[in-house]
């Protein structure tokens, strides 16, 4: 069996916090990158207080779920940015890494010393992404925001819901992981073109224009055609019937028939029936099971709790369950493919605050033990 | 970015966001499209934009393969084996397999729409009234995850190969990519034992107390989205909403009172979240979408107007990145697309590349 993962030896320091920039960390981390979260005390993650879920439903600084869950297979550390000593060592982290990813507001990174123009004189082939709200140039590039709202001003919101209701969110910041999608995409291409040409790259990233192009078609069709999609539940187009069934304890099913063929199937399954009653006779997992058998498009509507039980996740692993210092062993989500080679791993669970400060500092940037005691004394790991 | 790379596109709808994306990125992406099929649908002309197409049957995939550093495809349950082959023959070739469920598992055969597999992926779950009809949101999303994680993954096994020199597969869930979407809601089922749902036009899983804060709201013209945060960004922003509607000599209610800084979202109750949303509601009904878009960036206030495409698409913030361009249509004249995702260096890589002769042509 193999051993090496496809991102060994590539170093990220992450200037990140919330989704939208540690999501990206992780993806990479789960295939071997090694990644440094860099917070301060005085500033942690967000995601550590703002957000429950938290052990035993006590908020406290190591115990949320919420942070952990896109925080997993990471060395942690504290930095004081606003140190001059910290900024020191902030640039001694970056000049000995591939990649840096930040997602705080534009400006915020060259207002600390740490702009991608100062990096890159200390790393000229360093690849830098910048992840946020609107970009890093145009005349709201400054707007700070979060992605449960700019899932709205990007479309997707409107086109939730039914038709006479009101717009819906997907649950939480849904466009962050879509930017965080596209920011791995974009950070492993630049790798790419390093390896090839030796040049680094400054890669700047809209979490705005990431969301649009997940409605690529809805918006062309507006240029092309002038129509304006709007949400319609759940119907589509192209099939019929094409939507969610009540079943008989309290869950649904949902179904689809793309052809004539496939309703033939549909009627032939139910019988004299209506569909309504056909389902309401069966819990959603022995409904998609018999109308797969029959050849029509099922699923039932899995609940977040089912996730966890779900026989095709289970198959593919895609849980990993990891002991964390203080929330105590819990899961993690693993990717969304599989590697025949380098399957990837969460490597480790999340890291409480600074853990890894002696680690990362001592081991892979090598001060010595007098230089760190120094750092500490002037409050570097504040 | 990826000037030498050479992908082979061979997806239906479900895999074509990948090879949008690694050509975004510079790849050289050819499009294997079977004799006679639809490339006129405004899904298909957007996804598939700056691809060389050409018309084949699966039969030449091996073929097209063979100069290929990485393939695309959407296999069916009885291709699987010719896919494994591809690699098979090429030991250095990336082979990236997107299916609704993977290609292993009890499920690897079923069949999945964009609707099945959000169901599957539980995002369904997640959105709808409470209690209610669970929706998928109307424009297919399952697709796109399984397509941009596709391109992620392509590009950790390209990684991998420029170390060893090794191809390999990459089987790609949409089911499990699905899953990305969905925050920390797992989190909440494993750590608290609680399964999220769906909250209509609100939020839960803010506050321990489990109350509902209020995401979208009727406003002159459409409907905003609005939450009341906690921390610094949402003390500035609640305090300038305060500021906002006392200008305008609008009732503050409930928020006159309020001490921002000592406000914890996390830890309120249902009835303290009600009473402060009273009075911004009716605050909200007095104004436009433009009017909060340009007020709320003006007071660096967090919030956005629910945009319809037509509000995206005259949004100067886009035209000022030059995020639209215009690439010559099958029947003349041109037809505008969403730009690449990212800007390199300063520069949007251009969708009109060598290729954009044969794209036209294409439909």
């Amino acid at each position: 069996m193999n051993t090496q993962q496809a991102l060994e030896g590539i170093r990220i320091a992450e200037f990140g916090s919330y989704a939208a920039g540690p999501h990206i960390g992780k993806m990479l981390a789960n295939f071997g990158a090694t990644v440094v979260h860099v917070e301060s005390r005085a500033h942690p993650d967000g995601f550590r207080m703002q957000y429950p879920p938290y052990k035993d439903g006590k908020p406290g600084i190591d115990s949320s779920g919420c942070f952990a869950y896109f925080n997993d297979s990471k060395l942690g550390i504290t930095l004081d940015l606003k140190n001059p000593k910290g900024v020191e060592l902030a640039r001694r982290l970056v000049a000995g890494s591939d990649v840096v990813i930040e997602n705080m507001r534009p400006g915020v990174m060259a207002r600390i010393g740490l702009g991608f123009e100062t990096l890159k004189s200390l790393n000229p082939a360093l690849i830098m992404l910048s992840s946020c709200n609107m970009g890093q140039t145009g005349p709201r590039a400054d707007t700070p925001g979060f992605g449960s709202q700019l899932t709205a001003l990007a479309g997707m919101a409107n086109l939730t819901g039914v038709h006479d209701g009101p717009p819906m969110l997907l649950y939480g910041p849904y466009i962050d992981f879509i930017a965080s999608t596209l920011g791995a995409v974009a950070v492993l291409a630049a790798l790419e073109q390093r390896r090839a040409t030796g040049k680094g790259a400054y890669l700047d990233v809209s979490q705005y224009e990431s969301g649009l192009l997940f409605l690529a078609g809805e918006l062309f069709d507006y240029h092309t055609s002038g129509r304006v999609a709007g949400r319609v539940g759940n119907d589509d187009p192209d099939a019929m019937p094409h939507g969610a069934f009540p079943c008989k304890d309290g869950g649904w099913v949902a179904l689809s028939c793309w052809s004539d063929a496939e309703r033939s199937r549909l009627r032939k399954l139910i019988g004299k029936k209506t569909l309504a009653d056909w389902t309401a006779a069966r819990t959603p997992a022995e409904a998609a099971k018999e109308l797969q058998a029959a050849g029509v498009h099922a699923h039932a509507v899995n609940t977040i709790g089912d996730l966890f039980t779900d026989p095709q996740l289970a198959a593919r692993g895609q849980w990993h369950r990891r002991v964390h210092e203080v929330i105590g062993e819990h899961a993690y989500c693993g990717p969304a493919f599989r590697l025949s080679e380098t399957p990837g791993a969460v490597t480790t669970a999340a890291h409480t605050l600074g853990r890894d400060n002696a680690k990362v500092f001592r081991g892979l940037l090598g001060l010595s033990e007098e230089e760190y005691g120094a750092y500490d004394a002037a409050g570097a790991f504040a | 970015m990826l000037g030498g790379v050479r992908v082979v596109d061979a997806t239906e709808r479900l895999g074509w966001l990948a090879g949008r994306l690694l050509g975004d990125c510079g790849a050289r992406v050819t499009k294997l499209e079977a004799p006679g099929a639809d490339t006129s649908s405004p899904h298909w002309r957007a996804l598939n934009v700056n691809k060389h197409v050409i018309r084949g049957s699966a039969e030449r995939l091996p073929q097209l393969a063979a100069e290929a550093d990485i393939v695309l495809a959407t296999p069916s349950p009885s291709q699987f084996d010719e896919l494994r082959e591809l690699l098979g023959a090429n030991p250095a070739l990336v082979v990236v397999s997107i299916t609704p469920f993977g290609m292993t598992g009890p499920k690897a055969g079923w069949r999945g729409s964009d609707l099945e597999i959000m169901a599957a992926g539980g995002a369904m779950s997640l959105a709808g009234e409470p209690g209610g009809m669970p929706v998928r949101i109307s424009a297919p999303q399952a697709y796109a995850w399984a397509g941009s994680q596709a391109a992620v993954g392509a590009l950790i096994a390209l990684s991998y190969r420029r170390t060893s020199g090794r191809g390999q597969l990459v089987d790609v869930s949409a089911q499990s990519a699905v899953i990305t979407a969905l925050s920390h809601a797992p989190a909440f089922v494993d750590i608290a034992g609680v399964s999220p749902t769906r909250a209509g036009a609100f939020m839960t899983g803010r506050s321990v107390t489990g109350a509902r804060f209020r995401v979208f709201w009727p406003c002159k013209d459409g409907y905003l989205n609005f939450i009341l945060y906690g921390g610094v960004a949402g003390r500035r922003t609640n305090e300038q909403l305060v500021a906002w509607m006392r200008e305008r000599g609008f009732d503050l209610g409930a928020l006159a009172a309020q001490d921002w800084a000592k406000w914890d979202p996390t830890i309120a109750s249902q009835q303290t979240i009600d009473t402060m949303e009273e009075p911004i509601g009716r605050f909200f009904l007095s104004i436009t979408k433009k009017e909060f878009l340009e007020g709320a960036h003006a007071r660096e206030m967090l919030g956005y107007p629910v945009s319809t495409v037509a509000d995206i698409a005259a949004d100067p913030q886009l035209a000022a990145r030059g995020f639209w361009e215009d690439v010559p249509a099958p029947a003349g004249g041109t037809e505008r697309h969403c730009g690449a995702f990212v800007i390199v260096d300063g520069k949007r890589a251009s969708l009109l590349t060598r290729k954009s002769h044969e794209y036209a042509a294409s439909a």
